[in-house]
């Protein structure tokens, strides 16, 4: 019987992984990739206080962690398509037209 | 040293070093390669929690839809590798600390985490009762409003999308 915090450290795990990958990493793709790597992790997160609370409004949020993942990749793809078109780049850095 | 937590030690630890690897690839297609291994291993951690129906969901929808529509992108694109610029930049001192500050709030929730719950959906009925019937007994008895704003979400992107990358430039 594996605990929960085991559960719970490999899932801190990843998303610290996660983030870190999200702020130094500079194309958008990349950017994309670490923030459904931190989806996941939530995602063991929740799954796993669910299987031990014994409660399965965890994985109810879950799924719906997965829907607000797929929606949130279309519409950051499209906007990254519009972006490629504009700039011919897929870097952040590039991006400094409203920097005010 | 009994087989579960072997099983479980090996996911473990090949999802942590499977994600190290991801976020440091400068080959797009390759990170999102590895990103797939990956999924399939968190895949398999789900089967440790009887949520089948998450390892199914896990590899149909990250693995077969998010990820080809990711790598279908990439492949759109034609992205060049600009050597001019670097894609990695410096782990600065206010990001560390973020860094620090995210790993210390988990780090405390761990510490205080300690649970001794008896739920409605004890191991034996998960058991005994598929995974997916109870989801679908709790989604459409007790979270049915959460199923309709999931399918809001699932179709108010679906416009956007095809608005946004549907318009052609003016060539």
């Amino acid at each position: 019987m594996v605990p929960l915090n085991a559960y719970l450290i490999l899932a801190a795990s990843i998303f610290a992984i996660g983030l870190i990958g999200f702020m130094t990493r500079r194309s958008i793709i990349m950017m994309l990739l670490c923030v459904e790597l931190m989806l996941n992790a939530v995602n063991i997160t929740l799954i796993s206080l669910s299987h031990y609370m014994q409660d399965f409004m965890g994985q109810v949020i879950a799924l719906l962690i997965i829907a607000n993942a797929g929606a949130g990749m279309a519409t950051g793809l499209a906007l990254l398509i519009n972006a490629y078109r504009l700039k011919k780049t897929v870097k952040i850095d590039l991006f400094k037209d409203m920097r005010g | 040293m009994n087989i579960p937590v072997l099983f479980f030690s090996y996911f473990a630890l090949a999802s942590i070093i499977i994600s190290l690897i991801v976020i440091t690839r400068k080959n797009y297609i390759h990170a999102v390669l590895w990103t797939l291994l990956l999924f399939v291993h968190i895949s398999g951690i789900y089967l440790f929690l009887n949520a089948e129906f998450f390892a199914m969901i896990q590899m149909i929808v990250y693995a077969g839809a998010i990820l080809v529509m990711l790598i279908f992108v990439i492949m759109l694109l034609n992205v060049k590798h600009e050597d001019h610029l670097s894609d990695v930049s410096s782990l600065s001192i206010p990001k560390a600390f973020l860094v620090f500050c995210v790993l210390g709030v988990l780090a405390i929730v761990l510490q205080a985490s300690y649970l001794n719950t008896t739920g409605k959906f004890s191991i034996d009925l998960v058991n005994k009762v598929s995974d997916a019937k109870l989801l679908g007994q709790v989604f459409y008895s007790e979270a049915n409003l959460p199923l309709i704003i999931m399918g809001v979400v699932l179709f108010v992107p679906m416009i956007a999308a095809i608005v946004l990358a549907g318009k052609r430039s003016d060539e």
